[in-house]
Order: C-alpha cells, then structure tokens, then sequence
C-alpha cells in the first residue's frame, strides 16, 4: 500500500514563466537603495505566485487584495516603483494588461455639480485592466469644506475598488504622514488598502550612486574633481529646504549639463574631443548656487 | 420578428464573453467604443440615444463591459448597441456596430400603404412598437 500519490508543484518553473524574476531582477539593478520597498514587492509577488499555485490544485484562493499605498517622500521613486508593480502583476496575470494611468485630483474631482461622478468613472475605464496609480491622494478628501467634491469621487473608487477588484488594481500615493491622516478620515479607504509600502529617504551615499547611474544613462561622465564636487554637493543640497531627493539630483544633473555646454561653447575657438563632449567637470558642479553659502560664509 | 441590424445581427444574440472579445478587438484597433440604446428600431433609424459618452484611451474591456451593464440596468427591455469608431485619417467613421441586447417581444413592422395620384401606391414601414410613446414601447 503506497500513500496516494501527490501531485508535484513546481513553484520554480511558475517563477520562471512568469517573468517575476526578470521584474525583480530590473527592480534590485535599476533602483539603487530602496531595501525595505524591495523587500514588499518581493513579498506581495511571492504571495501572489503561492496563491497562483494554490488555485492551480483546486484549495481556496480568493484573489488577494491588492490595492496598495505608497509612502514617502518626492523624488523617491513611488511612480516608478508602481510602474515596475504593474508589470509583475501583468506577469502574474493579476492585471491583464499593465498599463499604469497615473492621474491626480484634477483628473478625478469635478468643478460642478455632477461633473465628478463621469469624470471619476472615465479615469477608472481607462485604468481597468492596469493600474491606477493617484498621487497626493490626500487632496481628494477635504475636510474644511464639506460641499467639496473630493467625497464623491472617493466613494466612486472605492466602490470600484470593491466590484471590480479583478480589473483593477489602485496605488495610492503621497506624503506619509498626510495618508495617515487620510487614512484615519477615510476608514473605508484603510480597509481596503492591503499594503502599505514606505518609501524611505536615500542616504548620501544612495544619491551618488544614483547621480552615476543616471549619468550613464544620459552617456555623461564625472571627471574625479567632479566627482568630489556632486559629493559635496548633494551634502549641501540635502540640508536645504525644498530637497526632493532622486528629482533634485536629476535637476542638479541637467543643470550642470547646461553649464557644461556653454562652457564647452565660451571655448568654441579651441579643438574639442569627444572625451570632453561627454564629461562634466568640477566647475560644471560647483557653478550651482548651492555653493553660494559656503563661500560667501568661507 | 426579429429585428437585424449591424454586424452579427443574422447568429444567436452574443454571450457577454463573446461581446467581451469584440471589445477587445475593436480596442486592439485603436477604435473607440461606445454604447447606444433606442426604443424605435426602424431601419433609418441611424442616431440612438448616447449611453454616456463614447470611451477613448480604454485598454481593456472591462471598462466597456462595465458600463454596458448599467445601460442594461437603466433600460432593461431597450435595444443596445455597442459601436467602434475610427478616428484614423481617411476613415472617421464607424468600423463595427452590433446589437447587444433587444426586448424580449419584438412585434415587427407593418407595411404601410398610401395612395397617390392616379393610381399610384407608396409604401412604408412602421414599426408596430413606435405607435406608443417613447419610453413605453416595450
């Protein structure tokens, strides 16, 4: 007598023919830091393809909740983090076909009477069948005026939300301690919000290596005195207000790229390289006003 | 008598699956749907009512489908029509149109006969539903 025999899973080959891993991959090589964020959507994808298998053989698999908050600061990767979710939801077949419809209040909310309700319902047409990415959801609700239209457009989504959770996943977004509040005024919101991932602030050490990789994306490179410069001034630039971590390094970079054309042009009448078509130098750096303070104070 | 008008108009109704997979491919194409419903089916009777605006930018069907059951819910014993419009250059019209959804009793046409001069006979189609107002026809 042999024990009946159980069918054999294999989670590996769903792995692989998901293209999860693929997804992951990009995610871990692409976005530098970000090491609790990776380690939710590694989390929500392993339960996505556990429940995946647990359909297969027939156990009890409701689709999992999978509408999603992102929290934290600007310029810490939260659209781009929700474009990489769409395409391992896509993977898995939670989404079917993985577009991301990114959209604010103004895109939601009406100017009149009856404007909000085909408004709200044409954004979520849009977005069924991907995802429905709302940045700074907390504008939708607000609680000083009471006539705002904010409110019926929060009960059109989250009765989508609810109805239709197999054509639609929705990522809010904002600041953290703004969608806590949101979230406590919204409870309806809260309980079907399944995961809540925080975003935290890259270190200076995070935001040099973000610089190099978007530079090399640009066919930019540092030169070593430059090198020393981006150090310094990410350190400045990080103490002052306004700092929106990734997008001010992004702006820093483009800024920099336009002094270093037209100090490349104030020199026209010598020969140029292309060595130094492609390279940014200190000056390029410190021409920033950051430096100002430092050097009227030094 | 069963009324046909549009593409698929001569098979059996089609299944909510089927009209998904017509959606898909209408959105495939780059065309955009919409949905439109009526309660006098004479054949020149080309403009039915919009049922909301015409959807553009979808990229899947769901959001059709979707509202095709409201329109369902709001007009349950109307006739329903799903249309895909072109907007590419050189066509800018309607690529596919098809019936989704018909009363229960459809009664038909009768033949109207009216004498001219002479002895000359004109000819026309009313449909038997239309002879009450709108709204109650069905």
């Amino acid at each position: 007598m042999s024990a009946p025999e159980s069918p054999r899973l294999d989670l590996e080959t769903l792995y692989r023919d998901s293209n999860v891993g693929l997804a992951l991959e990009a995610l871990d090589r692409e976005l530098v830091g970000l090491a609790p964020v990776k380690q939710r959507v590694r989390e929500v994808a392993a339960l996505l393809l556990v429940e995946k298998l647990r359909r297969s053989v027939g156990l009890q698999a409701d689709p999992p909740p999978l509408h999603m908050s992102f929290t934290g600061n600007p310029g810490t990767g939260k659209t781009t983090v929700a474009m990489r979710m769409a395409s391992i939801l896509h993977g898995l077949g939670y989404v079917r076909k993985g577009h991301v419809v990114a959209v604010t209040r103004d895109e939601l909310v009406g100017q009149y009477i009856g404007h909000t309700a085909p408004k709200t319902k044409e954004v979520l047409k849009r977005a069924m069948g991907g995802v429905l990415f709302i940045d700074e959801a907390y504008y939708l609700y607000r609680p000083e005026n009471e006539r705002d239209y904010g409110q019926e457009a929060i009960e059109i989504l989250l009765q989508t939300m609810e109805n239709q959770r197999d054509d639609l996943v929705v990522i809010l977004a904002g600041y953290k301690d703004r969608m806590e509040r949101f979230f406590s005024s919204n409870p309806g919101m809260a309980s079907r919000v399944a995961h809540h991932i925080d975003f935290p602030d890259y270190s200076e050490e995070e935001l040099f290596a973000i610089a190099r990789l978007m530079l090399a994306r640009m066919q930019y490179k540092l030169s070593e005195s430059a090198e020393q410069a981006l150090r310094e001034y990410i350190q400045l630039r990080k103490r002052q207000p306004h700092f929106a971590n990734a997008r001010s390094i992004r702006n820093a970079l483009d800024r920099s790229r336009l002094r270093q054309a037209s100090r490349l042009f104030e020199h026209r009448a010598q020969p140029l390289t292309p060595q130094a078509l492609s390279t940014i130098e200190a000056v390029d750096i410190r021409g920033s006003r950051v430096f100002d303070a430092t050097r009227k104070s030094g | 008598m069963r009324v046909t008008q549009g593409t698929f108009s001569f098979l059996p109704d089609l299944t909510d699956a089927q009209i998904r997979s017509q959606v898909e491919y209408c959105l495939k194409n780059g065309w955009a749907v919409s949905i439109e419903y009526t309660d006098d089916p004479h054949p020149r009777n080309t403009y039915w009512e919009m049922f909301g605006l015409p959807m553009f930018d979808l990229k899947d069907a769901a959001g059709v489908l979707a509202e095709l059951q409201n329109c369902r819910k709001a007009f349950p014993n109307h006739y329903v029509k799903v249309n895909a419009f072109d907007s590419s250059h050189g066509w800018e019209s309607l690529r596919l149109s098809f019936i989704v959804q018909r009363p229960a009793n459809e009664p038909g046409f009768e033949l109207v006969r009216q004498e001219g001069e002479g002895r000359k006979v004109r000819y026309t189609l009313r449909s038997y539903a239309t002879g009450k107002p709108e709204g109650e026809r069905y």
